[in-house]
């Protein structure tokens, strides 16, 4: 297993956000966690990039214990982030953003630049303008593009279509099963389940704190009670007919 | 209506005026750089002649006031500066740094007969120490609560001063040597390395210096991989970390660094004043640097430099007001920031950041719904 999260409780305060979850990912692997807000998605990635401090539990990555390690520290390790929101340095430019990725790299960064401007060839055409003043669907480009610069081993991508329009939405996903295709994990959260399951192997779904399920994505899919919950019963299957 | 027009049409062509200097500026080659930083340079060291003087300051001694408040405020501001503007933490306590220079001035001084160059260096080392002091515990603090905090340590600063009867208590510390001077070398009449009781400009001109040395620090910091940290950490720490930048070691550091300028323009202020006591810190001290810095142009040296001499010399121009010199000065800054939200001379990037809604100062003062408020919600939600 590349990560490997063990029984993990989170505490905000005295309130507990995650009563034990356990996940795993394996190499080359989409997994999606996929439940309503205030399930523990975020607070979930957030802990396994090393942003918030478990209370119990243990997180392996690449066969090392991780558990204490600080966050900037894990980026090394090899985890990348696109934070919740989106999280662009709204004062950098575009290129600036991407180079911040790659603060903890030295030498020639040209060819890792232009790999994601092949991936993304709409920031190539905003090179030099200021994160800050880009629409939604650019600053989720700008942030995944930005943790792809780290060379990650594992992707955690936070809400990509969150606030996206639909054609935009389909346009990020495609181009994260190319990052799939091009060697990297991914470990997505999404609350656009129908299309995070129709992406993912595997699939997750967390309700307030807690995995109660988890299975292979095509599967949930057709899962009734997931339907149900998650999918938006009758309006979903008309959806993924459109599709 | 046609005057609002005509107006806003003036300011546009100001507008752009400045952004035309600016492209000018950013793509001019090293040369002229260089020229017009010496020129300024030579500026500032003829500022203190009667003749700018007698407009500048008609009410009191113009090389005195270039000193203080004027030269003090500034490098103050370009200390805090570092803190607020680049990395983005709200200090307000700032005066405490430059309490701590100058009472190690004046212990160093007397009690153990230090030389001038000596305690700069042992002050600029003690205040950095004191921002390590202070940053580590509470630099896990974020936006509004590092604020009070920091508040409260230029209180502690200034009380355990008053209190503690070994340096002075309340009275102070009274008879703090000069720095060391060096006679006979004279300019236009003027001994510029004889550091008396009766001619302030030599340590204005000893200012002058310390402020050069402190800017090109600073400015190399801004343009390394520090610098680009802290623009990182200030536009949003969570996604700095996840880079790879140790955050709470590049705050740390921007403290350390921001306390030793302050530090080191305590050293140089004693090492004038002859005697200190711990009413020359107030809050107030620290909370005027911080309209300086914000009013400058938060984050961008020259724009902090402008709002830091505005703050200091505005008062003193006006003193033939009187008593009303503050209310209009009050009132300039509230005209000042409803007109120039970002500033007199904001950096580019910190116009983009205000855009983005942030206020252009990172998390400070309006730090959005944090983990506990959405922990909170979470906990509703169940």
């Amino acid at each position: 297993m590349l990560l490997e999260v063990k029984d993990m409780r989170v505490h905000y305060g005295k309130i507990e956000a995650i009563k034990g979850i356990s996940l795993e990912v394996a190499e080359g692997e989409i997994v999606t966690l996929i439940g309503a807000n205030g399930a523990g998605k975020t607070t979930t990635l957030k802990t396994i990039s090393g942003l918030r401090a478990l209370t119990s539990g243990t997180v392996t990555f690449d066969g090392k214990d991780i558990t204490k390690m600080p966050g900037h520290k894990r980026v090394l390790a090899g985890i990348g982030q696109s934070p919740e929101g989106r999280g662009v340095f709204p004062g950098m430019t575009v290129t600036e953003n991407l180079l911040m990725g790659a603060y903890t790299r030295s030498g020639d960064l040209t060819k890792d630049l232009d790999e994601v401007f092949e991936l993304f060839p709409r920031l190539a055409e905003r090179r030099t303008q200021a994160g800050g003043t880009m629409s939604g669907g650019e600053q989720q480009m700008v942030a995944i593009g930005r943790a792809l610069m780290s060379k990650p081993k594992v992707l955690l991508l936070d809400e990509p279509s969150m606030g996206l329009a639909p054609m935009l939405v389909a346009q990020i996903f495609s181009i994260i099963k190319e990052i799939n295709d091009r060697g990297t994990t991914v470990l997505l959260v999404e609350q656009n389940a129908q299309q995070a399951l129709q992406l993912a192997h595997r699939a997750y779904v967390l309700e307030t704190g807690k995995v109660v399920k988890s299975a292979p994505a095509a599967e949930l899919l057709d899962d009734p009670q997931v339907r149900a919950a998650y999918l938006g019963g009758e309006f979903g299957q008309a959806e993924s007919g459109r599709s | 209506m046609s005057t609002n027009t005509t107006i806003s049409h003036r300011r546009n062509a100001v507008g752009a005026f400045i952004e035309n200097v600016r492209d000018r500026w950013a793509t001019a080659p090293g040369w002229q750089r260089w020229t017009v930083y010496i020129l300024l340079f030579v500026i500032a060291l003829l500022l203190p002649s009667d003749s700018i003087g007698q407009f500048m300051s008609p009410y009191s001694d113009w090389a005195s006031v270039l000193f203080f408040p004027i030269g003090t405020y500034v490098v103050l501001a370009i200390g805090l500066n570092v803190v607020v503007g680049q990395a983005g933490l709200l200090d307000l306590g700032y005066v405490a740094f430059f309490a701590i220079g100058g009472y190690t001035m004046a212990m160093f001084g007397t009690k153990l007969g230090l030389n001038f160059w000596e305690i700069l260096i042992v002050g600029v080392l003690l205040s950095a120490v004191s921002g390590v002091v202070l940053g580590g515990p509470t630099l896990r603090l974020r936006g509004d609560y590092l604020a009070i905090v920091t508040l409260g340590f230029g209180e502690i600063v200034r009380q355990t001063a008053e209190n503690t009867d070994s340096i002075g208590g309340p009275r102070g510390i009274a008879g703090i040597p000069h720095p060391p001077s060096i006679d006979g070398v004279q300019i236009f009449g003027v001994d510029i390395f004889h550091y008396g009781v009766l001619d302030p400009r030599p340590y204005y001109y000893l200012l002058v210096v310390v402020a050069t040395a402190i800017i090109i620090f600073v400015k190399r910091w801004e343009k390394s991989r520090v610098g680009r940290a802290w623009a990182a950490i200030r536009e949003d720490e969570d996604a700095a970390e996840v880079m790879g930048v140790p955050t709470f070691k590049f705050k740390l550091l921007a403290f350390a660094i921001g306390a030793s300028i302050g530090g080191a323009m305590g050293v140089v202020w004693a090492g004038k004043t002859i005697s200190i006591n711990p009413n020359d810190f107030l809050f107030m001290l620290s909370a005027t640097i911080l309209a300086a810095v914000v009013l400058g142009g938060s984050g961008n040296i020259p724009g902090v430099i402008l709002g830091a001499f505005l703050v200091a010399w505005l008062p003193e121009r006006f003193r033939g007001l009187s008593e009303y010199r503050i209310l209009v000065f009050g009132a300039a800054l509230v005209a000042l920031m409803i007109f120039r939200p970002e500033g007199l001379l904001p950096s580019r990037r910190r116009k983009a950041e205000l855009a983005e809604g942030t206020g252009g100062m990172g998390s400070m003062g309006a730090e959005v719904p944090g983990p506990e408020t959405q922990a909170a919600a979470e906990g509703a939600a169940k």
